[in-house]
Parts: structure tokens; C-alpha cells; sequence
């Protein structure tokens, strides 16, 4: 790891090694052949996208290809038929469907109670709006596993369990969201939104011809992670939904984990494991530049 | 500011009568107390229905748990009896608690620093210009963003003794596949893996945005001035990060302390991996509904974060180094 800074700057470390005359074979400079190369980068990502691979593969293998003693890597065929034994055993099409309009209501709704969160502690006079903002900042500190019994007991005695609207009115409240859309929104430039004041836009107005279109890309950045984040959704689903009918995918997920235990079955459930993560992979890896930025602000200070 | 005639039209509120400029004095100072109602109206309208629902299912929860400890309470039932402190007398004085408090810790302290060792050797292999280094860092970054019961279910796979691929690479070596899910201790150890090889992107991504806003000139006068790579590394490069490794203790150990996902998926009966939120689910939902009980980790659990945090941002803050 120490050679690792070097490349930033390969002038001083010539004008180092001159002086301390290693020698081309000398322990130090083969270790930093070696991890300057990119060896270390290699493996990292094989780290990750091996397992992932392996999945993909075994979704299309056999029980008796899984059953095996010494696997091979390649399936004997690439036909569908976990996939079609996992749809028999759990909704799957349903589950998808479920799993949309969740994700796609429930991040919606997030994004606009958090654009007009944030716009109202930025730009619209309140007393007491650091207190507010506090509290809202606050909320992401409380796990929402603390917050699942009370919301479970008050839910269902609504009538809220096996609905979409059960499922997904208690994560609606955003302080996450709100949160960063609070800092774009305080780096916006002052002068235009004074300007448009002075012409006498109304705030709905500054909101809607100024604020949301040059904050596209930010907006668009916690819409992303919202949607992950909804699609991702376990607990809160897991207790307030039991009807397989109304299932999200990764509750549904576990119901075909439960039902296809034997070890002979993991093809089946690895087929399922496939239809949750590739949509989630799909959308990162188009939206990968937005989804690290949302997911990572805050961290560095410039 | 921009007090400058509102033209009338903004104006729906104002008195019909009012238009044909009443003394200006008046005027001038009433204008701004009727634009700070207006704005304290847009205020509410805009931001009251997102504080509503964050007042309602994120604090509310945190009060009815308060009350619900008190409790002896089946969830389901229609009947509870005020017990008063009796479930925190349980939860102190169970034999298990110790158990779930050490889980908790172990798999805390492993899986922080963990992903945070692990964060700051893969960026620093990250942290020079290679073809592919963009996709190397999207690609270790993904596995954050999966779902964490689809993750668990994949590694479940790859850690089954009988047919899981790490157990025929063991056998290839002549070795046999310990007892992952059987022995409580190696399910801890299997969770944690899991667990680190998830969140370990997050962490080499920041440690990498940190990296690459350290001052290069620092480096090169380290360098000029004859200091070893590993000098340069402990002295310079680590102390200024300091601010990173905060936010990232920070921010990674408040998502430790939540996981759920991957233990609830890959070890359903919590033998070996239950922590304090984990019992709080199984409490409740794992077969016994006993909803007082659970609601009582869960405050216990809710103290402990607000301590922590508290401890972290007094406490530790002040040995940050910030630029």
C-alpha cells in the first residue's frame, strides 16, 4: 500500500530512489511492481463480481449439477428452467409488479415532499427553521427497525396490512432526502431567486421555473437512490405484508428461500436471487456516477 | 431585502379595499409582518406534510415503544398489564443479554473496522489513474446498492457445507467446510464476512474522495525531503484523513449497528448472530409476540445510538484533524 502513492507524483519518488539506491530487485521495488500494477485493483473486483457471477451461473444449473461434489463452472444449459420453477412456486410476475409500483409511488412521492421539504428550509422565512431542520437531520440517526412495532401496531389497526398503501405511507417522511436536497439548494446562486422575487414570482413559481430545473441533476440523484433504496426495502414489508399476493420481491424472495430449502433447490432460489438484483445492477450501472454521489455525499468538505 | 413593490396581483390575500395606497407610513410597516404570515403559509404548506409523517413514524414510534416497555403485552392481544419497569428488569437481569450485547459489539467492532481497513487498502489501490480504474470502483462500490436479502441468499450458496463452492475449494485442498451454519460462532464469523464484503465499497469510495483532495505538494516536500513511502503513508497521508476515518466511523457504525437484512436472511433463528436489533425483531415477529419485551430492546438499543453518537461528536471529534 505504501508505493501506491508514488504514481500521483513519479518525479519525486525517482528523485528519492536515486539518493537511497535500491536495486532493481531489491524487496522494495518488487513489491511495488507488484501492487503498482493492477493486481490489487484485480482482485478487489474479482472479490465482488465473482460471487455475483456465480450466481448467475448457478440459476441455470440442475440439482444434479449442484449436488455434486466438485462443481463446474459452466452449466450444462443455459434453459430457463429455474426460472420458470421459481415462478411456479412464488408470484414472481406479481411480486415484480408489487415491487414497481412501491418503489416507483414511494420514491416519487419521497422526492416531492423532499423538494418542497428543502425548498421551505432554505428559502422560506420561518421561526424556529434551524430547530426544524435538526430534527428532520435527526431522523437519521433512528434506525427504522426501532420504529417498525409501533408503526406495525398502528398500521394494521388502519386496516393497512396486505396494502400497497400499508407498505409504503410510513416511509414517506424524508430526512435523508431532505437533507441533500437542502444542501444543493443552499449552494443555489441568491441573486436569481432575488431577482425573480423583485418580479413578483411567487415561491410556488421560483420553485418550479427555477429551483427544480437547474437542480435536475441533484433532484435526479436522490430520486435514484430513493429507488434503490425502495426496491431494497425488507423489514417494514416483511411484517406488514403476509398475503404472498402483495409481496414485494425480496419478501417474496425469502418466501421461495423457505419453500425450496434442500440444497438440491439453490438453482431455483439463486434464479430468484437473479430477478432482484439485476434490476437494482441495471440501474446502477447507468446511473452509477449519480447513485455514488448521492449515496456518499456529506463525506468530503471541499 | 427585495422589498420593493409586490406587485398586486401576488397579493390574494390583501383587503379588497387596501390598493389605492393608504399613508405610506402604515404601509411600510405592515407590508412586512403580512409577508412573513404569507411566508409562514408557504412554509406550512410546502414542508408540513413531509414533517408530519416524519413526526408520526419516525418519533411517535420512539415514545409508544417508551410506553409500550412498560408493558407486559402479547402483540395481537387486546389485553396488556402495566408491569412498570419489570421488562428492563428482565432484560438487565437475562442471562441472554450478555450474549446479544457481546454479538453486538463483536459484530460491530469487526464489521467497522473491517470495511474500513479493507476501504482504505482497496482505495488506495484505487487512487491512481489505470485503464479500468472506473469500473473497478463502480464495481466494488455495487454490491452497497443490492439488496441485502438477495446478497445473503448468494453467499448462503457459496457457504453451504454440502454443495456451496467454498466448501469444494476447501476439499480441493484437502481440507472439509467448517460448519457455517450449524455452529453459532462461525455463523457470527460467516454474517461478518458477508456484512464487510457489502459495505466495504462505501468505505473505499469516501477514503478514495479523501485521498484525492489531499494537497500533492504535501507529498512532494515529504518526498524531497527523503521520506519513506510508509513514512509518508503514517505521518502525512493517515493523519490527514483524519476527517474521513471520523465521518466514516460516524456514518459506518450507526449502519452496523442497523443491519438486519443479511442476519435475518442468512441465519433466521439468530443462533450465534442475534444483536440487539435483531432480538428486538425476533422478540416481536419471531414466533413469541411478546411486544412489550421487544419494544423494550428497542429503547435500550435507541439510548445506546443517541450515546454513542453523543460520545462520537464530543468525544472524538475534538481529535480530528481538520484542514
Amino acid at each position: 500500500m505504501t508505493a501506491l502513492l508514488d504514481p500521483t507524483d513519479p518525479r519525486p519518488a525517482e528523485q528519492t530512489s536515486e539518493p537511497r539506491r535500491s536495486g532493481p530487485l531489491s524487496r522494495r521495488n518488487l513489491v511495488a511492481t507488484i501492487t503498482t500494477g493492477y493486481l490489487p485493483i484485480l482482485l478487489a473486483t474479482a472479490v465482488v463480481v465473482l460471487p455475483l457471477v456465480w450466481m448467475a451461473l448457478a440459476s441455470f444449473k440442475s440439482p444434479g449439477e449442484l449436488l455434486t461434489q466438485r462443481p463446474s463452472v459452466l452449466p450444462d444449459s443455459f434453459a430457463p428452467t429455474n426460472y420458470t420453477d421459481a415462478a411456479r412456486s412464488v408470484p414472481f410476475g406479481r411480486l415484480f409488479l408489487n415491487s414497481a409500483i412501491v418503489t416507483v409511488v414511494g420514491a416519487g412521492l419521497k422526492v416531492v415532499l423532499a423538494v418542497l421539504t428543502a425548498y421551505a428550509l432554505v428559502f422560506v422565512r420561518f421561526p424556529g427553521k434551524r430547530i426544524i431542520f435538526i430534527l428532520v437531520l435527526a431522523t437519521l440517526m433512528v434506525p427504522p427497525q426501532v420504529s417498525v412495532l409501533p408503526n406495525y401496531v398502528l398500521i394494521s389497526s388502519l386496516g393497512g396490512q396486505d396494502t400497497y398503501w400499508g407498505i409504503i405511507l410510513p416511509g414517506l417522511g424524508t430526512g435523508f432526502a431532505t437533507f441533500l436536497l437542502r444542501q444543493q439548494f443552499l449552494s443555489l446562486p441568491l441573486s436569481i431567486l432575488e431577482a425573480a422575487e423583485i418580479d413578483g414570482a411567487s415561491h410556488w413559481r421560483r420553485l418550479t421555473r427555477i429551483v427544480v430545473p437547474i437542480s435536475t441533476p441533484a433532484i435526479a440523484t436522490v430520486a435514484l437512490v430513493n429507488i434503490v433504496f425502495e426496491w431494497n426495502e425488507y423489514l417494514w414489508p416483511l411484517v406488514i405484508v403476509s398475503d404472498p399476493h402483495m409481496m414485494t420481491l425480496p419478501v417474496g424472495l425469502t418466501l421461495l428461500a423457505n419453500s425450496e430449502s434442500g440444497a438440491d433447490s439453490y438453482g431455483i432460489v439463486m434464479a430468484g436471487t437473479v430477478l432482484v438484483l439485476v434490476p437494482v445492477l441495471v440501474v446502477f450501472a447507468a446511473f452509477q456516477r449519480y447513485i455514488v454521489s448521492g449515496l456518499t455525499q456529506g463525506a468530503v468538505k471541499d | 431585502m427585495a422589498s420593493v413593490a409586490a406587485p398586486p396581483m401576488e397579493v390574494p390575500g390583501a383587503a379588497p379595499g387596501s390598493p389605492p395606497a393608504p399613508r405610506a407610513r402604515t404601509r411600510r410597516r405592515r407590508r412586512p409582518s403580512r409577508r412573513n404570515r404569507r411566508d409562514y403559509l408557504v412554509f406550512l404548506a410546502f414542508a408540513a406534510p413531509n414533517l408530519l409523517l416524519i413526526a408520526f413514524f419516525t418519533y411517535r414510534p420512539l415514545f409508544s415503544n417508551i410506553y409500550y416497555s412498560t408493558l407486559n403485552w402479547t402483540l395481537g392481544s387486546p389485553y396488556a398489564t402495566p408491569i412498570g419497569l419489570g421488562n428492563y428488569q428482565e432484560f438487565f437481569s437475562s442471562p441472554g443479554t450478555g450474549r446479544i450485547l457481546t454479538t453486538t459489539l463483536v459484530f460491530t467492532v469487526a464489521t467497522v473496522g473491517g470495511s474500513m481497513v479493507l476501504g482504505l487498502l482497496v482505495a488506495l489501490a484505487l487512487n491512481r489513474r489505470v485503464r479500468g480504474g472506473g469500473f473497478a470502483r463502480a464495481a466494488v462500490f455495487s454490491p452497497f446498492v443490492l439488496s441485502g436479502v438477495g446478497v445473503g441468499l448468494v453467499w448462503l450458496f457459496i457457504f453451504d457445507p454440502v454443495v456451496g463452492v467454498l466448501g469444494a475449494i476447501l476439499r480441493a485442498f484437502g481440507s472439509s467446510s467448517p460448519q457455517w451454519f450449524n455452529d453459532p460462532t462461525l455463523s457470527l464469523v460467516m454474517v461478518i464476512i458477508v456484512y464487510v464484503w457489502k459495505n466495504l465499497g462505501y468505505a473505499a469510495v469516501i477514503y478514495l474522495a479523501g485521498l484525492q483532495s489531499i494537497n500533492k505538494d504535501l507529498l512532494e516536500a515529504a518526498a524531497i525531503d527523503g521520506a519513506s513511502s510508509r513514512r509518508t503513508f503514517f505521518s502525512i497521508v493517515l493523519p490527514l484523513l483524519s476527517p474521513t476515518t471520523f465521518f466514516l466511523l460516524v456514518t459506518t457504525m450507526l449502519n452496523s449497528l442497523q443491519a438486519f437484512d443479511l442476519l435475518r436472511i442468512m441465519t433466521p433463528l439468530g443462533r450465534g448472530t442475534t444483536t440487539l436489533i435483531f432480538d428486538a425483531y425476533l422478540q416481536a415477529f419471531g414466533g413469541s409476540n411478546r411486544a412489550g419485551y421487544s419494544a423494550t430492546v428497542s429503547t435500550v438499543l435507541f439510548a445506546l445510538l443517541v450515546l454513542l453518537t453523543v460520545f462520537q461528536l464530543t468525544v472524538l471529534e475534538r481529535r480530528v484533524h481538520y484542514r
